[in-house]
C-alpha cells in the first residue's frame, strides 16, 4: 500500500526478526559451553569458548563431510531434475492446448491434497524389495518432480509469456521442445531459479523419508545425522552442548546459501507477483 | 525461417493435382509432434506420482485387510475389516487424533493471521524492504530437525530457557513435556517458528498484486485501513490465502519430526503417556509393533486419509463462505 510506515511497524518487524534469530543465536550459546554448563541453571545466555570443543566431538561421532555430501548429491539432483519436469510440464499445462489439460491439471493440483507423507511406509517397503534402501537413488526418487512444482511453474508461465510468441515460433516451423528451449525456457528463468532454491531447500531439510529409507546403513544426510547424535551417547543422557553444536554446524551450509541467494530469492517471488 | 517456407511451398508443389494435398513426412512429424508432445511433458510427474503416491496407498489399502503373520516376510489370511476395528478403538489412536488436532489448531491459526499482519506490514514503503523481507524467510533454513532440537533445549523441563524466564515472573515451571496442553503448545511454536515467514511472503506476493486503484478508490469512498484491508484486500488476495490454509492444513495433520525430536526418552513414542504421540507417528510405531505391524499401519494411514480430507474441504468451504462474505 502507498504510505509510509510509522515506528509502531518498524518496532513489530524488527521484533518479529529478533525472535526469528534468537533460537540460532541459542543454538549458538549452548553448542559454546561444556556439556557440564549446558545443563546448569541459570541456563548460560552468552556463548563460551568451547564452540571447537564440542564441533571437535560432533566431527568425532559422526560422518559429517560424508554427510554434508550426501545432502549435496540429493538437493543437488532433485533441484535439477524438479526444475526440469516441472517446467516441462508447467509450460504444458500452461501453453499448450491439450484434449485433457484441465483434468489433468486438476489432477496435479489434487495430488497436493493427498497426504504422500502417510505412503511412505508402503513406499519403503515397495523401495526395500527393488533393494534401494539405503541408496542415495531412493532418496531423490520422490523428488524427482513435485506437484507443488508443477503449479508453481504453470502459473508463472501462463503470464509471462504471450501467446503470439509461441504461434510465432510455430509459424517459423520450430518443434515443440525447440519452442520449449528458446520461448519458454528464457520466460521462465526467474521462477526457475526460485523453484530449484525452494527444491534444494525443502530436500536438505528432509528428515522423514531419509530416515525411514537409510535406517542403518552408512549413507546418512545431515538431517539423519543429527538423529544419529542424539542417538550417540550411552549414558542416556543427552549431550545438548554436543547436539547444539551439530545442529548449528548441519544449519551452516543452507544459512550461506540463504545469504547468498536470498536477495534474489525474494526479489524473484516478488516480480513473479507482480506479472502474475 | 526462409528457407523451411521454401521447402514447404515447394513440398506442397509436387503435391498439386491430388485433391486432399497428402502431408509430407515433415509435416506429418510436426503434426504428430504438435499434438503428442504437450502429453510427452507432463508424463514424468505422472510417472513419479504412480511410483510415490498411487501404488503405496492402493497397496496399503489392499494390506489393510490382512493378517501378518509374527516376524513373516509378507502377509497372512484375509481379516476383512478388522485392523480398521482395531485401530479405531485403540485409546493410543484417539490420543493422537487429539493431540494431532490440537497441535494443528496451535500451529495453523495463528501462524496464516501473522504471516498475513507481517504480510501486509512489508507490503509498505519501508525503507530497507528486501532486507526485512529475507529476515523473514530467516527460520526457514533451518531444518524441522535442527529446530526440534533448539526448541527441546529451549523447552527443557528442568533447564531450558522458557521455564527460567517463567520462574524469574514468578510463575510455577511448566512441564513441556509431561503436560499435555504444554507439549502441545511447544511443539506448534516450533511449526510456527519455521513456517510463519514462508507464508508471510506468499502471502506478501499476493498482495503486492492488488491493484492500487482499489485501495485509492477505497480511499476517496472514506474506508478506513481496517475496512480496507477486511473489503478489498483480503477478498483480493482469497485464492493464495485458500492456497496457504489448504497446505498447511496438510502438513499440519502430518506432522513428525518436530514431535519425535521433542521426545527426550529415545521410546519415540511421543511422551511417556503420549502426550504428544501424533497420527504420523502412531502410523510408524504400530508398524513396527509385535502383532500385525503392517496391515494396522496401512489401516491407520486410510483412516487419516479421510480424516485429512474431510478436514481440508470443511477448511475449504469455510474459507469459501469467509470470501463470499467479504466480497459482499
Amino acid at each position: 500500500m502507498n504510505r509510509r510506515p510509522g515506528a509502531l511497524v518498524y518496532g513489530l518487524l524488527a521484533a518479529f526478526v529478533l525472535g526469528s534469530a534468537f533460537p540460532l543465536y541459542w543454538s549458538f550459546v549452548i553448542g559454546s559451553v561444556t556439556k557440564e554448563r549446558a545443563i546448569h541453571s541459570p541456563p548460560p545466555l552468552f556463548p563460551g569458548g568451547h564452540f571447537l570443543d564440542n564441533a571437535r566431538r560432533v566431527f568425532d561421532q559422526i560422518d559429517f563431510w560424508s554427510a554434508l555430501a550426501n545432502s549435496v548429491i540429493i538437493s543437488g539432483v532433485s533441484a535439477v531434475s524438479v526444475v526440469f519436469f516441472s517446467t516441462l510440464a508447467g509450460y504444458s499445462f500452461a501453453k499448450l492446448r491439450f484434449r485433457g489439460s484441465t483434468v489433468g491439471m486438476g489432477f496435479v493440483i489434487a495430488t497436493m491434497a493427498v497426504p504422500t507423507q502417510l505412503a511412505l511406509m508402503p513406499l519403503l517397503k515397495e523401495f526395500s524389495n527393488l533393494g534401494l534402501a539405503g541408496t542415495r537413488t531412493a532418496v531423490v526418487l520422490p523428488w524427482l518432480v513435485t506437484a507443488f512444482g508443477v503449479f508453481f511453474m504453470r502459473q508463472y508461465l501462463v503470464d509471462a509469456i504471450p501467446d503470439e510468441l509461441i504461434e510465432a515460433a510455430r509459424v517459423d516451423g520450430c518443434s515443440q521442445i525447440r519452442t520449449f528451449w528458446t520461448v519458454a525456457v528464457p520466460a521462465a528463468r526467474p521462477a526457475m531459479a526460485i523453484l530449484a532454491l525452494f527444491t534444494f531447500m525443502h530436500t536438505w531439510t528432509d528428515f522423514m523419508w531419509p530416515l525411514l529409507i537409510l535406517q542403518g546403513s552408512d549413507v546418512q544426510t545431515l538431517q539423519t545425522a543429527l538423529d544419529q547424535l542424539k542417538i550417540a551417547p550411552a549414558g542416556g543422557i543427552s549431550d545438548i552442548a554436543l547436539l547444539q553444536a551439530g545442529t548449528l554446524l548441519a544449519t551452516i551450509p543452507l544459512l550461506l546459501l540463504f545469504i547468498a541467494t536470498g536477495r534474489q530469492l525474494v526479489a524473484g517471488i516478488m516480480q513473479g507477483a507482480v506479472k502474475g | 525461417m526462409t528457407t523451411i517456407e521454401a521447402t514447404r511451398t515447394g513440398d506442397a508443389g509436387k503435391q498439386t493435382g491430388t485433391p486432399p494435398p497428402r502431408l509430407t513426412r515433415r509435416q506429418r512429424l510436426s503434426r504428430w509432434d504438435f499434438h503428442f508432445s504437450p502429453y510427452l511433458y507432463v508424463v514424468p510427474f505422472f510417472l513419479v506420482f504412480l511410483l510415490i503416491g498411487v501404488y503405496p496407498m492402493v497397496y496399503s489399502g489392499y494390506l489393510s485387510f490382512f493378517s501378518w503373520p509374527r516376524f513373516g516376510p509378507t502377509h497372512g489370511e484375509g481379516v476383512g475389516w478388522a485392523n480398521y476395528v482395531h485401530v479405531l478403538q485403540d485409546p493410543v489412536f484417539h490420543k493422537a487424533f487429539w493431540n494431532t488436532i490440537g497441535i494443528f489448531v496451535l500451529s495453523s491459526g495463528p501462524q496464516v493471521v501473522i504471516a498475513t499482519v507481517i504480510a501486509a506490514m512489508l507490503d509498505t514503503h519501508l525503507r530497507g524492504r528486501t532486507w526485512w523481507r529475507m529476515s523473514v524467510l530467516l527460520p526457514f533454513v533451518v531444518a524441522p530437525a535442527a529446530t526440534a532440537l533448539i526448541f527441546g533445549s529451549l523447552f527443557a523441563d528442568k533447564t531450558g530457557l522458557v521455564n527460567e524466564i517463567i520462574q524469574g515472573l514468578g510463575l510455577p515451571k511448566v512441564g513441556w513435556h509431561t503436560d499435555r496442553f504444554a507439549s502441545w503448545t511447544a511443539i506448534a511454536s516450533m511449526v510456527n517458528y519455521r513456517w510463519t515467514g514462508y507464508n508471510t511472503l506468499i502471502i506478501l506476493a499476493a498482495l503486492q498484486a492488488v491493484p492500487r486503484q482499489l485501495y485509492e478508490a477505497a480511499s476517496i469512498d472514506g474506508a478506513s485501513r481496517v475496512r480496507q484491508f477486511f473489503h478489498v484486500t483480503l477478498p483480493s488476495i482469497s485464492p493464495t490465502m485458500v492456497f496457504v490454509i489448504i497446505t498447511s492444513t496438510i502438513g499440519g495433520l502430518q506432522i513428525f519430526t518436530e514431535p519425535r525430536l521433542f521426545d527426550t526418552n529415545l521410546q519415540f513414542q511421543g511422551g511417556a503417556d503420549y502426550q504428544y504421540q501424533t497420527l504420523t507417528m502412531y502410523v510408524f510405531n504400530t508398524a513396527n509393533s509385535a502383532t500385525d505391524p503392517y496391515p494396522r499401519a496401512a489401516a491407520a494411514t486410510w483412516i487419516i486419509v479421510l480424516i485429512i480430507v474431510v478436514i481440508a474441504l470443511l477448511n475449504f468451504g469455510v474459507t469459501r463462505l469467509v470470501q463470499r462474505r467479504s466480497e459482499r
